[in-house]
């Protein structure tokens, strides 16, 4: 056999990281563990953060301000997903949706399920799904997904940030 | 040109680790200072500008997110440097002489304790021919060192000696970190990270965040503070190549020297971002800088916080100016391996 004359080489790039998330967003997580959503109150305009990040990115102010938020809320956007993405367990068709729990200015990013795709929608009225309370951690895979709750739709206005 | 001025600075106590905190939660306070110490408030800024480096926390854009610390509604005029915030400042000096503004903002952050700080700087340099070959910040370093050494402008007592000063003179800054100063015995005793550098030759690994205000003469006047003026500021960058530099002296530090004309002024003190003990006497060398005294607030072999530290330097000197009998001071600060580009600062206290 000849030696392959290589006139390159490859060389990875990787990098290891302690993660933080933060003060406020530690606190939260915290309480997610205890199955409890607590939000963050700007002092200033009173928007509402679920999850916070400890500041009021439209005031530059610490959020210090924490209260608890039912695990409801309303469909505020959606999408759903046909593509399987690598690594992925969940099986397509999906919805990801932006969930706004009642009470929250700004809405977060999780799963529907136990609904029928055609009737998603904008406005739809959605209820956490828990895990069982042994699996709960610090993160919001506590939830396994929201599911509609059957309610009269919310209208699409409130969603509108206060000012 | 206009004349501009630093009308505020503010710097977080320096921290080994800054635990949970995250960036957003390191820079309010600092902004929310200079905001106290000017009585401005947002609305008073006519252009934010940051440094940061993402390779840092290890998140692609993360420096977006540094922006929840401040005040962006009515939305503000932006920029980021992927630097120390020193360029930062540079760009919103820039921003204020094309009238683009009267004031600006400028904050720098970092948290180093999160990853392998001596490799993510690996990624500072060349992408093609060197960072492939994973060259540590910490090497780098040694390699000039050790050239230094070898052509006889360098010497292990320097080393120690410019650590001692700097030790000393830190136990005068409230948020330095490190202040406790080690025997010569257990400094020249010290095993090499790389030779002829150990860990007491480094600077240390540190979290924090720094901020500054600056404006125009009618910023100033309105606010009747000492006026400390930037009376001139330039930067020069060599080539990323190193081993097409000669390391043992730096074209890009003396041809600064000249730029702003350090000997057309008394000097009083000089602040300078060295992150190795070398560089210090190093510099010194190259600007001629005699027995001025060098880094009085520790410098960062007392406290390095990672794209703020060439911003500190700035900083600091503003407040030796303001708080003592001094008229000119120098201020530094650097990027890349081997002092690769630098800043010089010449700020003067302007007495009505």
């Amino acid at each position: 056999m000849t030696e392959e004359k290589k006139d390159f080489f490859v060389s990875d790039i990787s990098l290891s990281y302690q993660y933080t998330a933060g003060n406020a967003t530690t606190r939260f997580l915290n309480k997610v563990a205890e199955g409890k959503l607590v939000a963050q109150k700007c002092p200033k305009c009173s928007a509402v953060y679920v999850p916070p990040r400890g500041s009021c990115p439209r005031c530059g102010v610490a959020t210090e301000e924490e209260l608890e938020l039912p695990d409801t809320g309303a469909v505020e956007s959606f999408t759903i997903v046909h593509i399987p993405i690598p690594g992925n367990p969940i099986v397509p068709p999906y919805v990801s949706a932006m969930i706004r729990l009642d009470g929250a200015d700004i809405s977060f990013l999780h799963l529907i399920q136990e609904i029928d795709l055609a009737d998603i929608r904008i406005g739809m009225r959605v209820q956490a799904v828990w895990k069982d309370k042994s699996d709960w951690g610090t993160t919001l895979e506590n939830i396994k997904w929201f599911k509609p709750t059957g309610e009269d739709d919310v209208d699409p206005s409130v969603f509108k940030f206060k000012e | 040109m206009k004349d501009i001025y630093i009308l505020a600075y503010a710097q977080n106590p320096i921290v080994a680790d800054a635990k949970a905190a995250n960036e957003v939660e390191l820079i309010m306070p600092v902004v929310h200072q200079v905001f106290k110490q000017t009585g401005f408030t947002q609305n008073d800024i006519g252009f934010t500008c940051s440094g940061s480096c993402d390779y840092l926390q290890g998140a692609a854009f993360a420096f977006v997110e540094g922006l929840s610390a401040i005040q962006t509604n009515p939305p503000i005029k932006e920029s980021h440097v992927e630097m120390d915030a020193a360029w930062a400042l540079y760009e919103s000096i820039l921003k204020i002489q094309m009238g683009d503004a009267e004031t600006a903002l400028i904050y720098g952050f970092g948290k180093s304790s999160p990853g392998d700080l001596p490799f993510v700087s690996t990624l500072q340099t060349d992408p093609y021919y060197m960072s492939p070959l994973w060259p540590d910040k910490t090497s780098l370093a040694a390699l000039q060192a050790q050239l230094l050494m070898k052509k006889g402008l360098l010497t292990k007592k320097d080393m120690y000696e410019a650590l001692t000063q700097s030790i000393s003179n830190a136990k005068n800054n409230p948020n330095a970190l490190v202040t406790a100063m080690p025997s010569e015995d257990d400094y020249l005793t010290a095993d090499y990270l790389s030779s002829p550098l150990s860990a007491f030759d480094c600077a240390p690994i540190s979290d924090g965040a720094s901020a500054m205000i600056i404006g125009t003469e009618e910023a100033a006047a309105k606010l009747g503070l000492q006026k400390i003026k930037i009376s001139s500021v330039h930067h020069s960058i060599e080539t990323s190549n190193f081993g097409a530099r000669d390391l043992s002296t730096s074209e890009s530090i003396i041809g600064l020297g000249k730029k702003i004309n350090l000997k057309s002024f008394e000097l009083d003190f000089a602040e300078l971002h060295t992150q190795f003990t070398y560089e210090i006497p190093f510099i010194r060398g190259l600007l001629d800088l005699g027995n001025i005294d060098i880094n009085l607030s520790g410098g960062p072999l007392a406290g390095n916080v990672m794209m703020a530290a060439g911003l500190d330097s700035i900083g600091k000197s503003f407040e030796l100016l303001k708080n003592n009998d001094f008229n000119n001071g120098l201020a530094h600060a650097s990027s890349g391996p081997c002092l690769q580009q630098n800043m010089l600062v010449h700020l003067e206290k302007i007495n009505d």
